[in-house]
């Protein structure tokens, strides 16, 4: 069953088309990965189906409910979501608090109750705090949960990063660039950690990657993108051996 | 049990403390100590401290930088000014332009005026703040700013309402300090309330990082709006109490240079810091007061210093601002709040140094 259906998805940047026809399905409970070089419109492509961009054309479904041009808080309380290239946590906030403000999209009493603590919005405070502990507990971070975000190391900021997109309830989770920046052990580590989040909490993952051994590893599919163009699908194998591939890594051997 | 006993005592510290507060105010108020002088200033202070609180809600919490507070203050003024002013007096203060007949014969008791003026101050934002909160950072500045002149002129213009430029005079005044700090006490404690809770942490989600908030499924428009709107209302009550205190209010009082008292409270304090706000709150209030000393002539060894003349005091203000900018950007709180860990920490200092950090490795995944 598919859980993501991009439908000739198209965007422009005035002139620039940064993506353009991208038809993609991500089946549920796989992993799968969009690589391609830099500039191939593959973070592009997360900002469209994550509500950032509306697309030029085409659509994105989730579920086969369609999604385009929703707005990125309400996509994310239907199920989808997202970490950061570049990392964004709350930086000034511990652990627990960055945990607790992604569980807050399910918040049902009014401010009014919630600020003078009217005993049903205690109570679902209560259950949010319990939520996230379990949470931080099930990926090993409950120890750091009154640490500040910022001061964690690099790897943690990852792993909370991850935890937080989990926070919200979301089924399918988009990671942009999990392994950026990191050293090989860590990509290691970050591999099962990724597997094993899949596995626990019966997640779709579909991410952004250059790390080839991860994506080569970890991968059920691949989707390869260059110049806004999908030119490859498949396996880590077919990909692997796809003369287009090649070619767009490493450019093509100029006839004399 | 180390850890227990040393909560008992902070608890009976804190309760203690609460005590001390009360009969200090007590004795105030019952004129025992002090004088009205004092009391002025502590009754303006606690003003202040509440309309400081609820602009920190927004500059601070929610990273919205706006400069309307002015404005609002304006709309709780008046309000109250207009609906608490007798009936009969009212001929007389309208002398040039009889009031409106819709509100020249409403006379409310303070309290529900007070509120009204909250609200009404709550509604004008949001009606401001729909257009205006889709802007960022300097430009929600400025933009916020000029509905807070437009506010002020539109009452310096509805003179059946609001008496124009002449202002109204003869607003009851308060009757005990209670009325200030009990409406501060209650204020600040919604606002503390409100920060602690879920909404509160998806406002400072929102200033640590809108697009991440959003990410995460916080309304980042709803949210917006809310704070703004609390904000809002608390200026109005503020000004409320402001224009109760004074006896009178006129428009010429909201010009966009009160904002920047608060502002500099604000920064004072330290954005995102309740605590601090309040703190700064009676230290600008007391400040100001005891700058006075260089608005009069001074004449040191029967040479009359030339400087110290009406108008110098704003001068050392704006330094002491621009020495506060430059040098303690953070303000006194930063982002922390006044705890008995960070009473601590001043004797103990080192104390601190030591990492808490414990980490478990034990996660199922």
């Amino acid at each position: 069953m598919s859980v993501l259906k991009l439908d000739n998805v198209k965007m422009q940047f005035g002139g620039v088309v940064a993506v353009n026809n991208l038809n993609i399905d991500v089946e549920k409970g796989k992993i799968v990965a969009l690589i391609g070089p830099n500039g191939a419109g593959k973070t592009t492509a997360f900002n469209v189906i994550t509500g950032v961009y509306a697309p030029t054309s085409g659509d994105v479904y989730l579920n086969d409910e369609k999604i385009t041009s929703l707005s990125p808080d309400k996509i994310t309380k239907m199920g989808i979501a997202r970490t950061f290239q570049n990392i964004r946590l709350f930086k000034n906030l511990t652990v627990m608090d960055n945990i607790l403000i992604a569980t807050h999209l399910h918040v049902k009493s009014n401010f009014l109750s919630s600020a003078i603590r009217m005993p049903w919005s205690v109570k679902e405070e209560r259950k949010m705090r319990e939520k996230s502990e379990m949470l931080l507990g099930k990926l090993g971070l409950l120890g750091i949960k009154n640490e500040i975000s910022s001061s964690l190391p690099y790897g943690e900021q990852r792993k909370l990063e991850i935890a937080r997109a989990l926070a919200t309830d979301a089924k399918l989770l988009l990671l942009d660039e999990p392994a950026a920046g990191m050293n090989p052990h860590e990509t290691d580590e970050l591999t099962k950690f990724i597997r094993n989040v899949r596995d626990e909490f019966n997640l779709t993952i579909f991410m952004i990657e250059h790390h080839m051994d991860l994506v080569m590893e970890i991968s059920e599919k691949i989707y390869v993108l260059d110049f806004g163009q999908l030119i490859a699908e498949g396996t880590a194998d077919d990909v692997k051996n796809n003369p287009r591939v090649i070619e767009a890594y490493l450019g093509v051997e100029e006839d004399a | 049990m180390m850890i227990k006993n040393k909560k008992i005592m902070r608890k009976s510290l804190t309760g203690l403390l609460i005590i001390a507060f009360a009969i200090i105010i007590i004795l105030l108020d019952t004129e025992t100590i002090g004088d009205d002088y004092v009391r002025r200033i502590l009754n303006l202070g606690a003003i202040y401290a509440i309309v400081s609180v609820s602009m920190n809600l927004v500059n601070g919490f929610t990273g919205l930088f706006s400069l309307g507070q002015a404005g609002f203050m304006a709309i709780g003024a008046f309000t109250v000014a207009v609906f608490t002013v007798p009936v009969e007096l009212r001929e007389a203060i309208f002398y040039i332009v009889p009031q409106n007949p819709l509100v020249a014969n409403i006379e409310l008791p303070f309290f529900v005026a007070l509120i009204i003026g909250g609200l009404l101050a709550a509604l004008v934002s949001i009606l401001i703040g729909m257009p205006v909160l889709r802007l960022k950072s300097d430009y929600l500045a400025i933009a916020t700013l000029g509905f807070s002149e437009i506010i002020r002129i539109i009452f310096t213009n509805m003179k059946t309402i609001t008496n124009g430029a002449l202002g109204i005079n003869r607003i009851p005044g308060i009757p005990t300090m209670w009325v200030t700090f009990g409406v501060a006490i209650v204020s600040i404690g919604f606002i503390v309330l409100l920060i602690n809770s879920s909404y509160g942490r998806a406002f400072k989600a929102i200033r640590e990082d809108d697009i991440a908030a959003e990410a995460m499924g916080i309304n980042l428009f709803k949210h917006k709006v809310l704070s703004f709107a609390i904000g809002a209302f608390f200026a109005g009550i503020g000004g409320g109490l402001l224009a109760s205190l004074l006896g009178t209010v006129d428009p010429k009082q909201f010009y966009f240079t009160m904002t920047y008292n608060f502002l500099l409270i604000i920064v004072l304090g330290g954005m995102g810091s309740v605590s601090g706000t309040v703190i700064a709150s009676f230290v600008v209030t007391a400040g100001l007061e005891f700058l006075r000393f260089f608005d009069d002539s001074l004449t040191l060894f029967g040479v009359n210093i030339p400087i110290f003349r009406p108008g110098f005091r704003m001068v050392i203000f704006s330094l002491l601002l621009m020495i506060l900018v430059l040098f303690f950007r953070k303000g006194i709180m930063g982002q922390k709040e006044l705890s008995w860990d960070m009473v601590e920490g001043w004797f103990h200092p080192r104390k601190n140094l030591q990492s808490k950090r414990k980490k478990d490795e034990g996660g199922t995944v």
